[in-house]
């Protein structure tokens, strides 16, 4: 078990991207498995800007596995499953992590395809303290924007705002008033990662829309770019 | 102090955070935890340690089963002990219990069969298991699911195993593993 080899769950948010900077450095990233929802309601896999992740591959100069899904509950898992597959077939990985933070839904569907293909299943981040797991992310100098919102009472000015001190705050104050996740684990926050400790280029968003539906919206980035760091 | 054990195959693995960590999130607040790795335990320094807590590991994880040998001083020791899912292996396995395949991942509903410390009724909890024990003379069986045993006491001393997670769902479990038994 020296050196494994190991494909992330990746959405290019905050959890996949910190549970991707965990497991590189304990074993060695071979791949990005990425699952494209046409579903934005998708029980497994976050939506808003999910195509930028074929940049955040280029930016972290890692091949990305990319399958589509129609997304619909169960049948996705298919998707996932397939997905894996490839990965281990084209990068011969031993293993998979995911970000899965508290959603046994999530941890316990991965854990039962990765016991079918006899491979390892790591979550570095399960059951990790939600405001010390966004703590982490600004000690790493991780830049994190929000790139949807779907609860009351976060509004339209969340959007493509940059994770700080502040925002961890606010968040927290929101948690204890309103019983919202501090990290978006219900779903209530989805984050898009533009910098990392592994990113070798940083992501520089150049055209961007922010779309509105009465109680959710999303920070949807139509051009984007790498840039040195 | 509560002495958590590793059962990961290395010492601070990717698989730390998920199994060991978690454990002592929840009982840190209750007393100081150290953690050492399962081939780092000696039984000179057991006494130091109110209860010991031995951590479960990945599904694809054999090593500490393969290194069973280790876990001599479960037999030796008056402490208190609680072994969660492998841990439960190890101690069903120390005192020559055999296991039997039995494979759940995800939700599971449990059902006590005998009166403990530790839980009562039916409740949901998590699993992630491949093999639960034999039924024996050596072990009290607490609680079973419908496909296997769930938890087990020793006859005689204060060990206990659990195959279910109490640190993912039932946190409680832990906490009066600590305060009720281990007091």
């Amino acid at each position: 078990m020296v050196g494994m080899k190991l494909g992330v769950l990746f959405s290019g948010g905050k959890d996949s991207t910190l549970a991707l900077h965990l497991a590189a450095e304990k074993e060695e990233v071979a791949c990005l498995i990425t699952i494209v929802s046409k579903n934005k309601e998708s029980f497994m896999f976050h939506t808003p800007n999910i195509d930028v992740t074929e940049l955040q591959a280029q930016a972290l100069e890692l091949p990305i596995v990319s399958v589509a899904t129609e997304g619909k509950k169960e049948e996705e898992l298919y998707d996932l499953e397939k997905a894996i597959i490839k990965a281990k077939n084209e990068h011969g990985i031993d293993g998979v992590v995911t970000g899965a933070v508290e959603s046994v839904y999530q941890a316990s569907r991965v854990q039962q395809i990765c016991n079918r293909l006899s491979i390892w299943c790591f979550n570095p981040l399960w059951k990790h303290n939600q405001k010390a797991l966004l703590e982490t992310l600004l000690e790493k100098n991780f830049q994190v924007i929000v790139s949807g919102v779907f609860a009351y009472p976060l509004n339209e000015k969340w959007l493509g705002k940059q994770l700080d001190a502040g925002m961890i705050a606010h968040l927290t104050d929101l948690s204890k008033t309103y019983g919202l996740s501090v990290t978006g684990e219900g779903g209530e926050i989805e984050t898009t990662v533009l910098d990392s400790p592994d990113f070798k280029h940083k992501i520089e968003v150049t055209n961007s829309e922010i779309m509105w539906n009465f109680d959710s919206g999303v920070f949807l980035i139509k051009k984007a770019r790498l840039v040195p760091k | 102090m509560i002495l958590i054990v590793d059962l990961n195959w290395q010492r601070a693995s990717l698989a730390y955070n998920e199994f060991v960590a978690s454990i002592a999130s929840v009982l840190a607040p209750m007393d100081k935890c150290v953690v050492k790795h399962f081939l780092e335990v000696t039984p000179s320094e057991l006494g130091a340690y109110r209860c010991v807590v031995l951590s479960g590991n990945a599904l694809k994880d054999t090593e500490a089963i393969k290194s069973v040998n280790s876990f001599g001083w479960i037999k030796e020791t008056d402490k208190p002990i609680l072994g969660i899912c492998a841990g439960m292996q190890i101690i069903s396995l120390v005192f020559e219990v055999p296991l039997t395949p039995c494979l759940q991942i995800g939700m599971t509903e449990i059902k006590t069969v005998k009166e403990n410390l530790l839980f009562q009724d039916s409740f949901a909890a998590y699993a992630l298991h491949n093999y639960s024990v034999e039924p024996s003379e050596t072990f009290d069986v607490l609680a079973e699911s419908a496909r296997c045993i769930q938890a087990i006491r020793h006859k005689h001393k204060k060990i206990y195993g659990v195959l279910f997670h109490p640190e993912v769902r039932n946190q409680e479990i832990l906490k009066r593993f600590v305060n009720d038994i281990s007091a």
